[in-house]
């Protein structure tokens, strides 16, 4: 593999598990926001 | 627009396995499941979300300190046999990322913690993650053969920050599961530089066997393993858990310091002879992990 195809892999790979992360992270403070709140349903 | 320069591993970004393997995967489990322990065995539980962000946080903290661990010790980590194919050592990665990386997670456990939890968690999240770098990498480990012994406060502290997390304020009982991992630090860590020695001198790093030799630290694991044993059956005599727990952990602390004894008994120098060293090295975790999971289940029957 060249090195620029490495290059694009990686930061094709580190794009998705980032968003993969940010999606996570903000469907937990969604629930620790619920929690700190009170809310129950 | 110019060329990239793609000779070098380190020039392309980071794959991700190595910025996992930054974090110290197989070390952060045990973090991990003490401060569950600490969770969990707390007299009031909180919702389940923040329970779970408060291990999370606690993983996290774990992983900086891993990473920036890995960033300051990068130059020591290329000299020892056991880390030279970590991604900093055997050039996958640049430094400068492995810090930038390690203090972006170390901040945002903090942040999270004490926005998810109460604030003395966050306190003590981030007291945990300075001791590790500052008072046990930077300054201890270089320095003195008892780097393990104050350095392992920081190994201490996640039962701790799992009850407050739960709770709000401390008590005896984790204090005690702190001092517990206190004692334990210094046989689990001088059983594995026992066999491992070879790699400290040649990186110049301190270890106890380097500088006061096999039979000197035989010795202090032995004496270290009775006051971790009478630390770990505590609990029990002081009416703060259960016979459950107290019987469980008078057992698993006497095979600790039978296994010690016979470390003691040893006179191996080669690390292929070294059979009842690497039994005490492996018998340490899986002690921690059955004591605490016992204090769990035992808080839990009497609930």
């Amino acid at each position: 593999m060249k090195p620029e195809d490495e290059l694009v892999r990686r930061q094709r790979e580190r794009a998705r598990i980032m968003a993969l992360l940010l999606g996570a992270f903000v469907v937990l403070l969604f629930f620790i926001t619920m929690a700190k709140t009170g809310m129950n349903w | 627009m110019p060329a990239i320069e793609l000779t070098s591993p380190a020039a392309l970004p980071a794959d991700w396995r190595d910025i996992l393997a930054l974090t110290k995967p197989r070390v952060m489990s045990l973090v991990v499941f003490s401060g569950l322990c600490g969770l969990l065995a707390a007299p009031q539980m909180p919702p389940f979300v923040l329970g779970l962000t408060a291990i999370l946080c606690i993983a996290l903290g774990a992983g900086a300190c891993g990473a920036i661990n890995q960033w300051y010790e990068a130059d020591l980590d290329a000299k020892m046999r056991r880390t030279a194919k970590r991604p900093l050592p055997a050039g996958r990665m640049d430094r400068q990322s492995a810090l930038h990386f390690g203090v972006g997670l170390g901040s945002f456990s903090v942040l999270l913690m004490g926005l998810a939890t109460n604030w003395l968690a966050a306190v003590l999240l981030a007291a945990s993650i300075l001791f590790y770098v500052l008072i046990y990498t930077v300054w201890l480990k270089p320095r003195t053969a008892q780097n393990i012994v104050i350095g392992g406060a920081a190994g201490a502290f996640p039962p701790l920050i799992g009850w407050v997390a739960a709770t709000g304020h401390m008590s005896a009982l984790p204090l005690l599961l702190f001092a517990i991992i206190f004692l334990w630090t210094p046989p689990h860590f001088w059983a594995l530089s026992l066999f491992v020695r070879s790699d400290y001198a040649a990186a110049g790093i301190p270890m106890l066997p380097v500088v006061a030799g096999l039979s000197s630290t035989r010795r202090q694991i032995f004496l270290y393993s009775l006051p971790m044993a009478a630390a770990a059956v505590a609990p029990w005599p002081l009416g703060l858990s259960g016979r459950v727990y107290g019987i469980s952990a008078a057992i698993l602390s006497f095979v600790f310091i039978v296994l010690a004894a016979r470390v003691l008994g040893n006179r191996a120098t080669e690390p292929a002879d070294m059979a009842a060293e690497k039994k005490l090295f492996a018998y340490s975790v899986f002690y921690l992990f059955a004591l605490f999971a016992v204090l769990v289940a035992d808080r839990w029957l009497a609930a």
